[in-house]
């Protein structure tokens, strides 16, 4: 490997003693071992996670809701053996529920107890030193997958809840992987973690995140791939029963509707029509079942006449 | 430039001689907007088409291609020459024959038969000529309209199903044989594309196939296709911009201290009010009043500005629409208690009664008749906002309407959808306005729109 190799470089910043070994072989390794764990990834999905290893950056996956974004750093973990450490974040996530805080109740018993022996000024300075030690810092999700020692593979889930100027707490983390606390000074990755950021789009992140990260967007899948999937993950269903799903949700996806039908919907009524008993739909078990794909009545009723061509039965 | 380092480096590490690698590595290092993909994706094609692909595979010696790597280098060898081959090709099958082959290719799925076939009724029918400026679309029309599409999908459709009388089975198989057909027609887009880009080079073509994207879009000057875009992303735009305001709204500055609350809080350090607490603030929300020109030309933008408008209503305390030609009508009732402002505004045309004479605009009328009817109710928290080219049709302007409505109301916008440069020009009067408005914006697309909109709240 050339001197450009970013894995060895960063492994150098960080003062690891080896650099780690990649972790997938080929974006065809890749594929296989997600399939292995049941996720069913396409061409692009799979060169863009063996380009961030390689690379050793952070992936921003974008798309619709319910594609399997989360899933797809679950089923990464899952196949590198890794633990997955998940950062759910929503308006007004701070830095002491994202990063670290210090627990000052822990702090305050230990200044209480220090109490009854001296009162000396040399004593105070002891103290000061002794309660920021790491004995009395709670670690939050970021500063949890950067000081782990074992595999982990960090998850932070919905980026775009987060207001523009959260934000920021991540940027050191996404290029630098090293976390600083004014008290401590900063604390480095013990091995270079992958990290996965999602977001479904409800806002524009910022120029210095994006530019940190790869970036992949996962749509709804394709008929085949869509097929691929129910049969991966819906036990006991027939290929033609799968095929048709995908169709019909294929249909479904066109229309205008207020909210589409997920990958996860999808795979919900699949298993529906298995515990009935279909091995075909018509469109008599469409009509009755379609509420499980939809979830607004105005898409249902549309859906009814537009897809089944009659208004709405008594379901 | 970190993202052209990104790539570069993306590069040391993957096999170069896989494209479909090479176009993922190179997306997902240098595209970071899902709504850009597609643009990418066509420069990629431009850059690095399947034909220029398999002449270099070719020069490497690479085995594998076979028979469709020597279609590729004859290709490659001169646009002249390759022409004349096509040609030859072509005539050794039938329309019929052509016409099986892309029914086959699309039956079974089979994307290398397809390609090949898209291949010959390009050859046939497409008539490209070396060297003519024209754009691509003009070959894909014509190719397109020889290959009798509506045929060839009913076929399929017809192929596919086996017990009919079930609706449902009937409409997949419709939509599986639609989307079959859109598959053909990419394929033939693409080797068009690639016959181009042949004929006058990578760097000619990419100039001629840039698109705007759609934020971008000139309202006023939209083809029907750039007009379907452009009401497809209005509909996220109004969502992210309505996420944004009360997100803004929320964080402004806080409000007076909560008693109650500090209280509460006071009791966990023994009662001292370390901890203030803080009421969530209560901004005043303006009122809108949008009075809108719905003629011929500008109609669509007030369509757009009506959307938006009414899409971060709940930003406003209360929003009311008014539409003119020349006639004014009030339209907010269309807004009442419908969830999707795009229902209503497609309703406006039919049910507003805009036309008092000709139908040709006359804003002197409507904003008199908008003064006598509703001005009592502009006070100091409205803000008024008219949309229109101010194209009068030399009627009178009656600007002293306008003046009288900057006296009441709180601002005074006027939205034109023309470029500033057409201004006052032929019978454009916005001249005359203006000196009444607090401000006259140029709005041509809709990334101005939805910043004017966002300020707005």
């Amino acid at each position: 490997m050339s001197a450009l190799d970013p894995r060895v470089e960063l492994a150098q910043r960080l003062g690891l003693d080896e650099v780690p070994p990649v972790r997938f072989e080929s974006p065809a390794d890749v594929l296989t071992r997600l399939a292995n764990h049941d996720y069913l990834s396409d061409d692009s999905i799979a060169s863009v996670t063996f380009l961030a290893d390689r690379l050793a950056k952070p992936i921003l996956v974008e798309g619709p809701a319910g594609t399997g974004k989360t899933a797809l750093a679950k089923a990464v973990a899952d196949s590198i053996g890794a633990r997955l450490i998940r950062l759910q974040c929503y308006e007004g996530l701070d830095e002491s529920k994202a990063l670290y805080e210090w627990n000052y109740r822990k702090q305050l018993l230990r200044i209480q107890a220090g109490r009854p022996e001296g009162s000396g000024s040399e004593d105070w300075s002891h103290l000061e030193e002794d309660i920021f030690g790491e004995e009395f810092l709670l670690t939050r999700p970021l500063l949890e997958a950067i000081s782990a020692t074992d595999p982990v593979v960090l998850l932070i889930d919905e980026v775009d809840r987060v207001e523009l100027e959260t934000e920021a707490l991540l940027l050191e983390i996404l290029s630098e992987y090293q976390v600083s606390i004014p008290e401590l000074g900063t604390v480095r990755a013990k091995q270079i973690p992958m990290v996965f950021l999602t977001s479904n789009n409800t806002r524009e992140l910022s120029e210095a995140l994006k530019r940190r990260c790869l970036y992949l967007y996962v749509g709804y899948p394709s008929v085949e791939r869509e097929r691929d999937i129910i049969l991966a993950r819906v036990p006991g269903i027939s290929t033609t029963l799968a095929e048709q799903i995908a169709q019909v949700v294929r249909s479904l996806r066109t229309l205008d509707l207020k909210k589409a039908p997920s990958v996860a919907e999808t795979l919900d009524w699949a298993r529906t029509l298995v515990v009935l008993g279909r091995e075909e739909i018509g469109a008599q078990d469409a009509a009755a079942t379609l509420h499980i794909l939809l979830k607004y009545q105005t898409d249902i009723e549309r859906a009814t006449k537009d897809l089944l061509g009659r208004a709405k039965s008594v379901a | 430039m970190s993202e052209h380092i990104d790539a570069a480096m993306a590069m040391e590490v993957i096999s170069l001689s896989d494209r479909e690698m090479l176009r993922s590595s190179l997306s997902t290092t240098l595209v970071k907007d899902g709504d850009h993909l597609a643009a990418f994706n066509t420069a990629f094609e431009v850059f690095f088409s399947i034909r220029s692909w398999e002449s270099a595979e070719q020069l490497m010696g690479e085995p594998d291609g076979d028979e469709v790597g020597q279609e590729g280098a004859s290709g490659a060898s001169g646009p002249g020459q390759s022409r004349g081959e096509g040609g030859g090709a072509s005539s050794s099958l039938s329309a019929q024959e052509l016409a099986d082959l892309l029914f086959r290719a699309l039956r079974d799925g089979d994307r290398t038969a397809l390609r090949r076939a898209a291949g010959e009724a390009v050859d046939r029918y497409a008539g490209i000529e070396p060297g003519r400026p024209v754009g691509g679309t003009y070959y894909l029309y014509r190719t397109l309209r020889n290959l009798d599409l509506e045929n060839l999908e009913r076929r399929l459709s017809e192929g596919t199903v086996e017990q009919l009388g079930d609706s449902l089975v009937e409409r997949l198989a419709r939509d599986e044989a639609r989307s079959r057909i859109e598959a053909l027609k990419a394929e033939v887009e693409r080797e068009i594309r690639e016959r181009l880009v042949e004929d006058r080079g990578a760097e000619a073509l990419a100039k001629s196939v840039r698109k705007p994207l759609p934020e971008d879009l000139d309202v006023m000057h939209a083809n029907r296709e750039e007009m379907a875009q452009l009401e497809r992303a209005l509909r996220p735009l109004s969502r992210k911009l309505a996420v944004r305001l009360a997100r803004r709204r929320r964080r402004r500055r806080r409000g007076p201290v909560d008693l109650r609350h500090t209280v509460r809080r006071s009791l966990s350090t023994g009662g001292v009010p370390i901890d203030l607490r803080f009421k969530p603030p209560h901004p005043a929300k303006p009122e809108i009043f949008v009075i809108a020109d719905i003629s011929g030309s500008v109609a669509s933008f007030a369509r757009f500005t009506l959307h938006l408008v009414h899409a971060i209503s709940s930003q406003f305390s209360k929003v009311r629409s008014f539409v003119f030609v020349d006639g004014l009508d009030e339209v907010s009732r269309l807004f009442d208690g419908v969830d999707d402002p795009a229902e209503a505004v497609a309703r406006i045309n039919a049910e507003a009664d805009v036309i008092a004479f000709d139908g040709h605009s006359d804003y002197g009328r409507a904003l008199v008749s908008f003064h006598e009817r509703f001005a009592q109710d502009v006070t100091r928290r409205a803000t008024v906002l008219i949309l229109g080219d101010a194209r009068n049709n030399y009627h009178q302007a009656h600007a002293e309407v306008i003046a009288d409505l900057k006296y009441r109301a709180k601002a005074v916008y006027w939205l034109n959808p023309e470029p500033a440069s057409y201004w006052n020009s032929g019978d454009s009067i916005i001249g005359q306005y203006a000196g009444y408005c607090d401000r006259v914006i140029e709005c041509r697309t809709l990334r101005q729109l939805e910043a004017f909109v966002g300020e707005l709240a």
